[in-house]
């Protein structure tokens, strides 16, 4: 038993994360300084790599925005106490879901194809994880088991239909033909250059415009909707929701498949907007890097993006300094990551704790 | 003892919670083997305070002395090691442990078991000894009754050295029996040197064991007294600062037209077994049917079913005439058919803590139009609307946005009952509405039961107070084993006549 944690609000969601990722650095620091680089210096590097040009930058938010999708994917199920960690398969069945539609009407012209594809991403992530949750409710299989071999199904699925049926003939690889034009989800420097506004080139595109509108849209979900209201009693005491009248199986169906839809989203960003054809494996991890994303965001569509954006940054940040640094490798930047999820997840409570007293010391000599 | 330092002394303590002053300047003395009782309405600050002397929090001013010595005490360890102890309102045991494991754990004494359980033996039979504390030490602590798993945490204590031993709300959970037979342990305790401090609603408990008694209102100490020189009401008027009426004062009822039936209701719960065995009832339009019985002999079944939350077995469940199971057969149908719910357990059902007061005070009714149009909540709407409902049922503190769990006891009922009785409801189904709930709620609760059943709406009331039953209830059910043991009125009857009905002794026999 310990004294409850109350901290101010503001605090909750800024300072705690911020102190988490000092705490993640030093020790990250600790360990650069143990393979004989300087701690410093690989900061600045990894700083300057992500934010010191508009290169950077637009790497940085172009991967930012795939882990908005998955962060707010994992957040909306958590509101409703699930704990959906099949974020990649939900991903890679949305990049089916948007070629299939492209390989098909990807003649028609663009304001027909993309919404199309984009519902389609949205609709195979959003039964990719119905599924599960329909198997919870009605047979009683906890979803984050069904959702991790839905991982691995989505998978095995995708490499099957890729070499036997929608690859491209005499391929090697195993994707399917590049998509027309009329397919593809502008880059931010293309769309910006119709308005004469030049900024360097890189892989962002307007999936990050579609991942703030979905932010926007969860936390009017989440917080004024009735259905966010269904949702969020249901994951914080399911017997008041049986109580109330609301149905806890058809909620966690709903979720899961919400949950789903915005996972699929992140195929929107790598497939329409980036590689133009299916390609394996192209979810690589976000899915899962999400979850650290909505812990840290607290579940919050804004300490979401915000989360975004820092593991953006350490991703692109980290590959500039590989280059730099050749015995800082990428495994390195996989190791740094890992630990700002562990400081900023599940040793939390080594933060908050003490900063908590502190605030009550603070307070009792205000008062 | 004169001469000794008191066990217990408080001074000036302060504690606030934001804009909250929970303990304001709080003094307590409390002389070593005596049995002191605190008393003072839910939010009056007597928990903050006992949290304070445990551990849980700390106090932003003030001192405590323990026998004299001036301590600090900032967790529940360094409580234990202060010789403090607190049996909790709800148990903190592992129920699939047994007796001794329970009072082992955390003082396991080592990486091996064996050791440290052989020691533990020898405390225990010697505690059973000292108190006549018989229990068995390798029962499973899940199969033993309420009043023996509350024996386990007084063992708890008292095996990691406890000579002062907070109780809070010890009763709440008790039989009248059994919570004769906690009184007379505290006692024998206490004539061992051992200090009790016993943190209770029910005055009539404070007279029967204590040896003095404080007083708490709104954080502050108001009176510290010694019981043999006052009185049940004395003690109510200063918890609330004003006179307050113990007896319910009510008109005679004016039934109406029969509301709701209940024929040859069958109850399994979900493990199979039978809980209600086949019920025959009625209830009339402003009445007020009071169902008592001790708690777990299918009355929060029954409730359970008529709201429609869990499907009964066999058995039909009509309101005006028409079956709910094929009209209204879920807990949202039986709300738009006027059949409203205050549940038995508002922690895990009528509320949800996490949420603002705002949300909770729409729990069930979220889906209105008023709260939102389409699929839209709208937040101003609720936090208006509960604004009006703060001012109209005297809920504080008066912030919608304050989270449900920050309120007290009575608030957090009041909460429930706002919600529940301003959707007009033509059948209300009342579970414990004053449990857990202080004087002065408890009789704003009973006053608005009273007004609805004068307005015409059927009341189903379940309550294990016999007090409530006697002084609300225009006719009485009692249930016991999950069968009607009998019908009374409350001029026809009387405690010992309903206690035989209660313990299953039916009227032939009697």
């Amino acid at each position: 038993m310990s004294a409850p944690i109350e901290l101010p609000k503001w605090a909750d969601v800024s300072l705690v994360p911020v102190l988490a990722v000092i705490v993640a650095f030093l020790v990250a620091g600790l360990v650069v300084l143990g393979i004989g680089e300087s701690p410093v210096r690989a900061s600045i590097l990894l700083v300057q790599g992500a934010l010191g040009s508009g290169e950077g930058i637009g790497y940085t938010l172009y991967y930012a925005t795939n882990f908005i999708f998955t962060g707010l994917a994992v957040a909306v199920a958590f509101h409703a106490g699930l704990f959906n960690i099949g974020g990649e398969g939900q991903a890679t069945m949305g990049g089916l879901g948007a070629a299939l539609i492209c390989l098909k009407l990807d003649f028609l012209p663009w304001w027909i194809v993309l919404p199309l594809a984009i519902m389609g991403a949205m609709a195979f992530g959003a039964v990719w994880a119905f599924i599960p949750g329909w198997l919870q409710v009605k047979r009683g299989s906890h979803v984050v088991i069904t959702t991790i071999m839905f991982n691995f199904l989505a998978a095995t699925l995708v490499v099957y239909l890729l070499v036997n049926v929608i690859g491209k003939p005499g391929s090697m690889s195993p994707e399917t033909r590049v998509f027309e034009a009329s397919a593809h989800l502008p880059y931010l420097h293309e769309a910006l250059a119709a308005f004469g506004i030049t900024i360097p080139q890189s892989p962002l595109n307007l999936s990050f415009v579609i991942a703030l509108v979905a932010s926007f849209l969860v936390w009017l979900l989440i917080w004024h909707t009735k259905l966010g209201y269904a949702i969020r009693t249901v994951g914080h005491s399911p017997s008041a929701a049986t109580y109330a009248g609301i149905s806890i199986g058809k909620i966690t169906m709903i979720t899961m498949a919400i949950s789903g839809a915005l996972a699929g989203l992140l195929a929107v960003n790598e497939i329409l907007g980036v590689q133009g054809r299916l390609l394996l494996e192209f979810s690589s991890g976000y899915g899962f890097i999400g979850i650290a994303v909505a812990l840290m965001g607290r579940a919050h569509p804004l300490g979401i993006i915000l989360a975004a954006i820092l593991f953006g940054m350490l991703y692109q940040g980290g590959t500039e300094l590989s280059f730099e640094m050749p015995r800082v490798t990428r495994d390195m930047i996989v190791a740094i990551s890992g630990l700002v999820i562990l400081f900023a997840g599940a040793l939390d409570g080594l933060i908050r704790r003490p900063m908590a007293g502190a605030f009550a010391r603070l307070l009792k000599s205000e008062g | 003892m004169a001469g000794q330092a008191p066990a217990i002394s408080l001074s000036s303590i302060d504690k606030r919670f934001g804009e909250v002053r929970a303990n304001k300047d709080v003094n307590l003395t409390v002389a070593r083997g005596s049995v002191h009782g605190i008393v003072g309405e839910n939010g009056a600050g007597k928990s903050t305070l006992m949290s304070i002397l445990y551990g849980f929090y700390e106090a932003d001013r003030g001192e405590i002395r323990i026998n004299g010595n001036l301590v600090r005490i900032r967790s529940p360890k360094e409580a234990i090691a202060n010789g403090i102890g607190m049996v909790h309102q709800h148990f903190m045991l592992v129920e699939p442990l047994s007796v001794i494991e329970n009072v082992m754990l955390g003082a396991e004494g080592g990486a091996m078991l064996a050791k440290g359980e052989a020691k533990m033996r020898a405390a225990l039979a010697k505690l059973s000894a000292d108190y006549g504390l018989a229990i068995d030490p390798d029962a499973i602590v899940g199969e033993l009754p309420v009043g023996l798993q509350q024996r386990v945490e007084i063992l708890k204590a008292l095996v990691r050295g406890a000579e002062i031993l907070i109780l809070d709300e010890p009763t709440a959970v008790l039989t009248p029996d059994e919570a004769e037979q906690l009184f007379a342990l505290l006692h024998a305790l206490a004539g061992q040197g051992k200090t009790i401090v016993l943190i209770t609603h029910k005055l009539h408990e404070i007279m029967a064991v204590t040896d003095h008694v404080s007083v708490m209102r709104r954080g502050e100490m108001v009176a510290t007294l010694e019981t043999a020189a006052t009185s049940p009401a004395e003690l109510a008027d200063r918890m609330v600062g004003r006179h307050v009426l113990l007896d319910v004062s009510k008109g005679p009822a004016h039934p109406g037209a029969v509301r709701l039936t209940v024929e040859n209701l069958v109850i399994r719960d979900a493990h199979g077994s039978l809980k209600v065995k086949n019920i025959n009832f009625s209830l009339r339009a402003g009445e007020i049917l009071g169902l008592a019985g001790v708690a777990g002999n299918g009355q929060s079944e029954l409730l359970e079913a008529l709201a429609g939350i869990i499907q009964p077995t066999l058995g039909r469940i009509l309101l005006d005439g028409d079956d709910l199971a094929l009209t209204a057969p879920t807990p949202a149908d039986r709300r738009t058919h006027g059949v409203l719910h205050i549940p038995e357990d508002r922690q895990r059902m009528g509320l949800v803590s996490a949420f603002s007061a705002a949300e909770s005070m729409i729990l069930g009714f979220q889906s209105e139009v008023a709260f939102g149009s389409g699929p839209m909540l709208s937040t101003e709407a609720v936090r208006a609307h509960t604004e009006t409902q703060m001012e109209a049922y005297d809920i504080r503190p008066r912030d919608p946005s304050l989270k449900t769990s920050k309120f007290s006891g009575g608030n957090q009922q009041k909460i429930v009952l706002a919600r529940e009785i301003e959707h007009h409801p033509k059948v209300l189904l009342v579970g414990q509405p004053t449990r857990g709930v202080d004087v002065g709620a408890i009789e704003f609760i009973h006053k608005r039961l009273i007004a609805l059943r004068d307005a015409g709406v059927a009341i189903l009331l379940v309550s294990v107070e016999l007090d409530e039953i006697m002084s609300l209830s225009d006719r009485i059910i009692v249930m016991c084993g999950g069968v009607i043991t009998g019908e009374r009125t409350p001029e026809t009857t009387n405690d010992r006549d309903l206690g035989l009905l209660m313990a299953g002794v039916t009227e032939r026999a009697a």
